[in-house]
């Protein structure tokens, strides 16, 4: 179980990769579908340049893929880093789960 | 099992928990607005919490640390934002340096907390939602931490049962 946990520096990228509105609305296209880099270019009032560092950043946190094909580099949804995301949000659920059960075992004193 | 539902929006850096108790509104209030009692929950058994200040009324601050399981003792906050007895609850929370000092003026997350009578029992709604992204990484690592450490616990009361058997 230990074994399969996020390391620090890693749980750093992932979060880094989300703290931004741009990189979140890349994550929920390219999920769906794949995206060039020009094409997500042309969506955002931005230079292809910073779309570009967008996906990078989104890269190291394993969240997509950029693979060249061509000429086009195609973004895709990363489905195993985005559920290592996933998994933090059910750390922090486990953690109130519990507080629950805590709170109905006072509760239950009377 | 109180938890009936809980949501997780990663991209409104949210959480939702809603959780039902056999007991009513008064009663599920008391284990919020009693610091004594407020302990008894907070924390995980072997990560227990302390509240040595508790002022429990809008604009009011409340401190608290956590004791490790190696005796160190990392300290938070909470500033209530809104009290409305005994339905609703809101508070920012943050860590804080050992005098007790927020170390973050903002906070890390601001907790909204409604209590709702569903004849004689009470429904209480947590939702959660992280000030900013870098906050929730702070929380998630210490909250991964907190979650590792239970998972540990489990495991060793797993392998000292089966050494027994």
């Amino acid at each position: 179980m230990v074994v399969d946990q996020l390391s620090d520096a890693e749980v750093d990228r992932l979060f880094q990769a989300f703290a931004d509105a741009t990189r979140r609305d890349i994550v929920r296209r390219v999920t769906v579908g794949e995206y060039s880099v020009s094409g997500l270019a042309a969506l955002y009032a931005m230079s292809f340049a910073a779309v570009q560092k967008h996906v990078a950043v989104l890269e190291r946190a394993s969240l997509v893929t950029k693979e060249k094909r061509g000429r086009e580099q195609v973004v895709r949804g990363n489905h195993e880093g985005l559920q290592r995301a996933r998994r933090l949000l059910d750390e922090y659920e486990a953690i109130w789960r519990q507080r629950a059960e805590r709170i109905a075992d006072i509760l239950a004193e009377g | 099992m109180p938890v009936i539902s809980s949501t997780k929006n990663l991209e409104a850096l949210s959480f939702t928990l809603v959780a039902e108790f056999d007991a009513g509104v008064e009663r599920v209030w008391q284990i919020w607005e009693d610091p004594r009692q407020l302990e008894r929950w907070w924390g995980p058994p072997n990560y227990p919490a302390t509240f040595d200040r508790f002022d429990f009324q809008p604009g009011g601050a409340a401190g608290y640390y956590m004791t490790t399981p190696e005796g160190e003792k990392p300290r938070g906050w909470w500033r209530f934002t809104a009290i409305d007895a005994p339905r609703k609850l809101e508070f920012d929370d943050g860590f804080a340096d050992e005098s007790g000092a927020p170390v973050d003026a903002m906070g890390i997350a601001h907790a909204v907390v409604d209590l709702e009578d569903i004849g004689g029992r009470t429904r209480m709604t947590i939702m959660s939602t992280f000030e900013s992204e870098e906050q929730m990484e702070e929380v998630m690592k210490m909250g991964m931490e907190e979650g590792m450490r239970e998972a540990a616990g489990q495991i060793d009361a797993v392998l000292t049962e089966h050494s027994h058997a």
